[in-house]
């Protein structure tokens, strides 16, 4: 399609589908706290350092900020406001509160959906594999000490269900 | 908007992206899994008239072992006519396909290692390997593993299909002979003889970034006799490089503590690093030759002929 164009994205968001049209060059991140409104993913560096966009897409854990929308026409995307379910956090969430795994707030959601894709490929991690696994976000507040408390917290809360 | 402003195609076959690269005639980019040329896009440091996704070519994702008659010896057999087995993997094969893949594992592990070196989880789940070695950045991993090993990219153009050997791929940096109306299909790997060791040892500032120096390392032996080395670089000059020199003194004075020390030295000797912010060029020259030495005691521990 020519530039001047707008692609027609439809997509699923935690479960619910969604559609919007929006220009070819118009980043994934953009479109979902834009278009969708969905404003849990956070916008940090925008060339894939840090982390703050990672989302789930078809269930994987992906940079949204180096995905375009229109290539996600047809996915299943996993943002932050899914994972807590009735009024009740994600086990992950719930021990990111209980070992101080977030100060401000900014990475967290990076974080949680990072950590959730990391502990499905390695759902008994050393806490050396913890710290790799969770290297693909920064953080600037916690120190990562809280962060990796909680995720090896949480990995037999999550292989247990 | 970050990126400024491209047309998008999407097509859904090899044929039709073709068509589309020669109808942009050299304006147009491939737009693969993206974890290097969206950064780029987003500082519009690249602006492409067009983008050809070519994400939605389902025939470009497979891993399919099967013996080739390589043109060369490979990994210094001489060729035969059964030839020799070797690794095809499409061009738009996962970084994390390849690393949690039994297949790649059995054959080539040098490649399972060294994808675990390639950014991150979510960058890998991403990124493919003919994006990479089309990228050509000289610090990245692929390369160094095609580098190492002997291997083969296929490009397909408008007037069919070639084999590109990995020492004719990398021209400079970010620079390979791609045509610009070529689009890189399939990567071939021959596997290393049943036996032989390998090891990826790289250096980094901080886990998942490029590596300040990597080396690659495939030895096969019979006791303490050497019967062949691959050594390599990445992020040691402007393309990865085969350190044939000091693969000479491995396959001549086998694996002895001297012979070791003496390959790194020469490791240290032939590459021809940059100085930049992360790490000037004496340091690097230092670090090719402690990897070096490094990869090549640890494949020695793996490699169990004789």
């Amino acid at each position: 399609m020519d530039s001047g164009e707008l692609a027609h994205v439809r997509l699923t968001v935690n479960g619910v589908p969604h559609e919007g049209r929006c220009p070819p060059r118009k980043l994934l991140v953009d479109f979902v706290r834009e278009d969708l409104g969905l404003t849990g993913t956070h916008v940090g560096c925008e060339h894939g350092i840090c982390g703050a966009c990672t989302i789930l897409v078809d269930g994987e854990a992906m940079r949204s900020c180096l995905m375009l929308a229109v290539q996600a026409d047809g996915a299943q995307l996993t943002t932050v406001e899914g994972l807590a379910r009735d009024g009740q956090l994600h086990p992950l969430q719930e021990a990111f509160r209980e070992h101080h795994g977030l100060q401000c707030g900014f990475c967290t959601p990076g974080m949680l959906l990072t950590a959730l894709d990391f502990l499905r490929t390695n759902p008994q991690p050393s806490e050396q594999e913890i710290r790799e696994g969770i290297s693909a976000v920064l953080c600037r507040c916690t120190g990562y000490h809280g962060i990796i408390k909680a995720v090896a917290a949480a990995a037999p809360v999550l292989k247990k269900s | 908007m970050k990126p400024a402003k491209f047309d998008y195609w999407a097509p859904a076959s090899v044929d039709e992206a073709l068509a589309l690269l020669t109808r942009y005639g050299g304006e147009a980019k491939i737009l693969a899994g993206g974890q290097s040329l969206v950064p780029l896009l987003n500082f519009r440091l690249s602006r492409p008239a067009a983008l050809i996704d070519i994400n939605r070519i389902p025939a470009l994702a497979y891993i399919r072992a099967e013996n080739i008659a390589e043109p060369g010896p490979a990994h210094g057999r001489p060729p035969t006519t059964e030839g020799v087995l070797t690794v095809r993997i499409g061009a738009m094969t996962r970084q994390r396909t390849i690393e949690f893949s039994p297949a790649i594992a059995e054959r080539v592990p040098l490649l399972t290692e060294a994808t675990r070196w390639v950014g991150h989880l979510p960058i890998r789940s991403r990124g493919t390997i003919g994006g990479s070695l089309a990228h050509a950045d000289p610090s990245a991993e692929y390369p160094t593993v095609l580098t190492a090993l002997g291997g083969s990219v296929v490009a397909r153009g408008p007037k069919g299909e070639r084999t590109i050997a990995g020492s004719e791929l990398f021209q400079t940096y970010l620079t390979t002979s791609l045509a610009a109306d070529e689009i890189l299909t399939e990567v071939r790997l021959p596997a290393p003889p049943a036996g032989a060791g390998y090891a990826f040892e790289e250096l980094a500032r901080r886990h998942g970034d490029f590596a300040l120096v990597g080396i690659a390392a495939v030895i096969a032996r019979q006791g303490e006799r050497c019967t062949m080395a691959r050594l390599a670089t990445s992020g040691a000059g402007p393309v990865p490089l085969r350190l044939r020199a000091a693969e000479e003194i491995l396959e001549r004075d086998g694996f002895g503590d001297a012979a070791i020390e003496a390959a790194g030295r020469r490791a240290s000797e032939l590459v021809n690093p940059d100085s930049d912010i992360h790490a000037s060029a004496d340091y690097r020259r230092h670090l090719a030759g402690v990897l070096t030495q490094r990869a090549i005691k640890r494949a020695l521990t793996q490699a169990t002929g004789g």
